[in-house]
C-alpha cells in the first residue's frame, strides 16, 4: 500500500508540468468563452457568477483529488514538492487580498512612501533563504514550534512559539476572510455576513481533506489565476496607451507625465503648493518610519510560520534554497507591476478629471461614488447633483475639480482599472476571480498553520503523545474547522482595524519569533532560558506598544513617556498635548480609531505599524543576556545544531509511524 | 565527518551569509537613503530613486537568491556535505 502511494505520487510529480499546462490552457479557454458570452449579451452579473463559481469548483476538485490520510502528506505534502512549484504555491500563500487589491491603491495614495510595502514584502525572502528556511528543512520540522522545541528543549519554548504563531496567524486570517467576503459581496451582490461564510466554504474544501498536500496543489492553481488576472488588465492598458505591452517599462512615461501635470496644477491653482508629489519621498512617513516599516515587514516575512512551513515540503535542503528564489520571482511579478497600476490610474485621474468642470465627470465616478468609494469635495460622488451640492458648499469653489477635491478608496484602483480604461467586463470578472484566489490561498495556508499548531504542537506533542495517526488527523481536521468558523465569525463582526491588523501580524511575528529562530541556527550558545525570555520579551513589548498606542493612548502618555508623533515635516499630530490630556476622554480604554489620541502617540516618533522596531532589538538583547547568564546548552544540543547546519544526512525529526 | 572540516564548511557558509546580508542592507536600505539625489536622474521617465525602490532593488533580491542557491550548493559539494 505504502509503495503504491509512493509510485502514484511520483508519477503525479513527474507529470506536474503537463497537468498545470493543461490547466493554464483551460483557464485561458474559459476566459475566451466568457468573453464570447459577453458579446452575445449575457448580463454581467451572470458572468461574474461563472468566474467565481467555476474557479472555486476547480480548487475544490483539486482539494478532493489530493486528499490524504498519511501524516507526512498531511503536514508537509510528503516532502515531494519541487522547488519551482513550491515557489508558485508560496507566491499564492504569500500574496493576500491586501497585496492583490489594496497594494496598488496604497501606492496611488502614498506615492513613493507606499514603496515601503513593495520593498518590505519582497526583501524578507533574502533572510528566509540565508538565515532560516534551509536549516529548518534539514531538521525536518512539521511546524515552526517543532524546531524551537528540538533546538532549545522542552515544551515551555514550544508553547511560547505556539502563542506567537496563534497571535500573528489569527489576526492575519481574519483579514483574509474579511477580504474574501468583500470580494464576494461586491461581485456577487451578496450580503457581507453570508459572503464571509460562502468564502469560508471555499477555503475549507481545499484545506480540510488533504492538509498541506491539497493546499499546495490548490495554491499552485490559485497562483496561476491570480497572476494572469493581475497582469492582463495592465498589460492591455499599456499596449493601448503606449503601444508596448510591458507596463513595468511604459509607466516611466506615465510618471513623467504625472510630474508635469502636478507642476501645472500648482501653477494654475488647482492644487496647493504642498501637494503630495507622486515620486517625492517622505511625504507620508518620516524617513525613520519609512525604514522602520521596511525592516519590520522584511523581518516579519522571515518569521511568519505559514510562509516558513512551505519550505518544509521540498524534497531536499538544496531545493528549499532554490525554492525561496522561485518564490520571490513569482511574488516579484506582481509587486513590480503594482506601481504601474498606481501610475496609470493616477495619470487617468489627473488628465481626465482634475481641472475639468465638475458637471462633466465621467460615468465611472458616479458608479463607484454610489458605493461610497469615490469622494468629490468631501462627499460621496453618488450623482451629478450630489457633486454639485458638495462643491457648491465650499466657498470660492470655481466649479473646476481641484486636486484636493478628489478622493478614492484604495481598493478601487485595481478593481476599477478595467472599467476606467474601457476594457470589456470579462476583464473585471477576471480581476475579481484573481482577488478571490489571492484571499483564499492565503487563508488556506494560515488556517493550516493554525490548525497544525493546535493539533500537532499542543494536542499530539503535549497532551496525547500516544495518539494514533488516524486520531491525530481527525483532531487536526476538527480543529481546522473550529478555527475557521471562529475566524469567519470574527470577520463578520467587521473589526475596524482590519488593514492595520495585517501589518501588526508582521510585527508580532518579527518581535516574537525572529531572534529565537535565527540565533537557534547561528549561535550555539543560545539556550532554553534565553529563548523563552527572548520570545516573551520581544513579543510582549511589541504587543504592549501596539495595544497601548492604539487602544490606551492616554495611559501611554501619562505613564509610559509616550509623546505625540509628528508628520513628515516635523509638525506634531497633537499640537497641544497638555490640553488633549485634560480632555474628558483622555483616559478612555479600548478607544475607537476616531479618538483624538489613537495611534498618534508613541516612543521616538514611531508609528505602531512598525512596533517590532522596539520588540526586535529587545528580543535579541534579552535572549543574549539571559543565555549568557545561564549554562550553555548540552553537547547533545550543540551536535544537533551542527547537524542542522549540514545539508547531508537524514532529517533529524523522526516520525513514528 | 571531522570537527575541522565542519568548521571549514561553516566558515565558508558564514562568509556567504555575511555577503548576502551586506547586499541586503545595501539594496534594502542604504541605496534608498539617497532617494532625493537619485531622483534627479531620469531613465525612461523613471526618477532613479523611485525606480530603485519600485524595481531595482527587487530585481537585485531575486538575482541574489538564485546566485545564493548556486554558491551555497558549490560550497556544500566542495566540503562534501551536499545531499546525495
Amino acid at each position: 500500500m505504502a509503495t503504491e502511494t509512493k509510485a502514484g505520487g511520483a508519477s503525479f510529480i513527474d507529470s506536474l508540468g503537463k497537468i498545470y499546462a493543461i490547466y493554464t490552457g483551460g483557464f485561458f479557454g474559459f476566459i475566451v468563452i466568457i468573453a464570447i458570452l459577453e458579446q452575445l449579451g449575457v448580463p454581467n452579473k451572470y458572468l461574474g457568477y461563472m468566474f467565481m463559481g467555476l474557479t472555486i469548483v476547480v480548487y475544490a476538485f483539486i482539494g478532493i483529488v489530493t486528499r490524504t490520510a498519511e501524516v507526512s502528506e498531511y503536514y508537509v505534502a510528503g516532502r515531494q514538492v519541487p522547488a519551482f512549484y513550491n515557489g508558485m504555491a508560496t507566491g499564492a500563500d504569500w500574496m493576500s487580498a491586501a497585496s492583490f487589491i489594496g497594494m496598488a491603491g496604497s501606492l496611488y495614495l502614498l506615492g513613493y512612501d507606499g514603496l515601503a510595502f513593495v520593498l518590505g514584502w519582497t526583501g524578507g525572502y533574502v533572510l528566509v533563504a540565508v538565515l532560516i528556511a534551509p536549516f529548518l528543512r534539514k531538521f525536518g520540522a512539521y511546524t515552526v514550534p517543532d524546531f524551537l522545541d528540538a533546538r532549545y528543549g522542552g515544551n515551555g519554548v514550544r508553547l511560547a512559539g505556539v502563542m506567537v504563531l496563534l497571535a500573528c496567524s489569527f489576526t492575519y486570517v481574519v483579514a483574509q476572510i474579511f477580504g474574501t467576503g468583500l470580494i464576494a459581496q461586491r461581485f456577487l451582490d451578496m450580503p457581507f455576513e453570508y459572503a464571509v461564510f460562502v468564502g469560508l466554504l471555499g477555503i475549507l474544501v481545499c484545506s480540510m481533506l488533504g492538509g498541506m498536500k491539497a493546499v499546495t496543489w490548490t495554491q499552485v492553481a490559485q497562483y496561476i489565476v491570480l497572476i494572469v488576472a493581475y497582469l492582463i488588465p495592465v498589460v492591455w492598458l499599456s499596449a493601448k496607451k503606449y503601444g508596448l505591452p510591458i507596463p513595468q517599462l511604459t509607466y516611466g512615461q506615465a510618471l513623467s507625465q504625472i510630474a508635469d501635470l502636478e507642476q501645472n496644477f500648482i501653477k494654475n491653482g488647482l492644487a496647493p503648493a504642498t501637494m503630495k508629489l507622486h515620486a517625492a519621498p517622505f511625504t507620508s512617513y518620516t524617513p525613520g518610519n519609512y525604514f522602520a516599516l521596511i525592516l519590520c515587514l522584511m523581518v516579519g516575512t522571515a518569521s511568519l510560520p505559514h510562509v516558513l512551513m512551505r519550505y518544509f515540503t521540498t524534497p531536499s535542503v538544496r531545493e528549499a534554497r532554490v525554492s525561496v528564489a522561485w518564490s520571490l520571482l513569482f511574488i516579484f511579478l506582481l509587486y513590480f507591476t503594482a506601481p504601474a497600476y498606481a501610475a496609470f490610474s493616477k495619470l487617468e485621474v489627473y488628465s481626465t478629471l482634475i481641472g475639468k468642470n465638475i458637471a462633466d465627470l465621467p460615468q465611472w465616478v458616479y458608479n463607484w461614488g454610489k458605493l461610497g468609494l469615490v469622494n468629490v469635495c468631501g462627499k460621496a460622488a453618488a450623482s451629478a447633483d450630489a457633486v454639485k451640492a458638495a462643491c457648491g458648499a465650499i466657498s470660492g469653489h470655481a466649479g473646476l475639480l481641484r486636486w484636493q477635491d478628489f478622493g478614492i478608496n484604495t481598493d478601487v484602483v485595481v478593481i476599477s482599472t478595467p472599467e476606467i480604461a474601457g476594457l470589456p467586463y470579462v476583464v473585471t470578472g477576471l480581476v475579481a476571480a484573481g482577488g478571490l484566489a489571492a484571499a483564499l490561498s492565503t487563508a488556506d495556508g494560515l488556517l493550516l498553520a493554525l490548525a497544525n499548531a493546535l493539533s500537532h504542537d499542543i494536542y499530539y506533542k503535549m497532551i496525547n503523545p500516544n495518539a494514533p495517526t488516524k486520531q491525530r488527523l481527525i483532531v487536526s481536521r476538527v480543529l481546522l474547522v473550529i478555527v475557521a468558523i471562529f475566524a469567519a465569525w470574527t470577520a463578520a463582526q467587521r473589526p475596524a482595524d482590519i488593514l492595520a491588523m495585517v501589518s501588526w501580524a508582521f510585527s508580532l511575528a518579527a518581535g516574537g519569533l525572529f531572534p529565537a529562530l535565527v540565533l537557534g541556527v547561528w549561535w550555539k550558545r543560545a539556550n532554553k532560558a534565553g529563548a523563552i525570555a527572548g520570545i516573551l520579551a520581544g513579543f510582549g513589548l511589541t504587543l504592549f506598544y501596539l495595544v497601548i498606542t492604539r487602544y490606551f493612548p492616554g495611559y501611554g502618555v501619562a505613564y509610559f513617556g509616550m509623546t505625540s508623533l509628528t508628520d513628515p515635516t516635523g509638525k506634531a499630530l497633537i499640537a497641544d498635548m497638555a490640553a488633549a490630556m485634560k480632555a474628558a476622554n483622555a483616559f478612555d480604554s479600548w478607544v475607537p480609531l476616531t479618538h483624538p489620541l489613537a495611534s498618534k502617540v508613541g516612543w521616538l516618533n514611531m508609528n505602531n505599524i512598525s512596533s517590532a522596531i522596539f520588540g526586535l532589538p529587545v528580543g535579541f538583547g534579552v535572549m543574549y543576556i539571559v543565555s549568557m547568564m545561564t549554562p550553555e546548552p548540552s553537547k547533545q544540543i550543540q551536535d544537533f545544531v551542527d547537524a542542522c547546519r549540514r545539508p547531508k544526512g537524514q532529517t533529524l525529526m523522526a516520525e513514528k509511524s | 565527518m571531522s570537527q575541522s572540516s565542519d568548521d571549514v564548511y561553516w566558515g565558508k557558509t558564514s562568509k556567504l551569509m555575511v555577503v548576502m546580508i551586506a547586499l541586503w542592507v545595501f539594496f534594502g536600505y542604504i541605496v534608498h537613503m539617497f532617494v532625493t539625489p537619485l531622483n534627479g536622474i531620469k531613465i525612461f521617465g523613471f526618477p532613479l530613486g523611485f525606480y530603485m525602490a519600485s524595481q531595482g532593488s527587487l530585481i537585485v533580491f531575486v538575482a541574489m537568491l538564485f546566485w545564493f542557491g548556486r554558491s551555497q550548493d558549490k560550497i556544500d559539494r566542495e566540503c562534501g556535505v551536499a545531499e546525495d
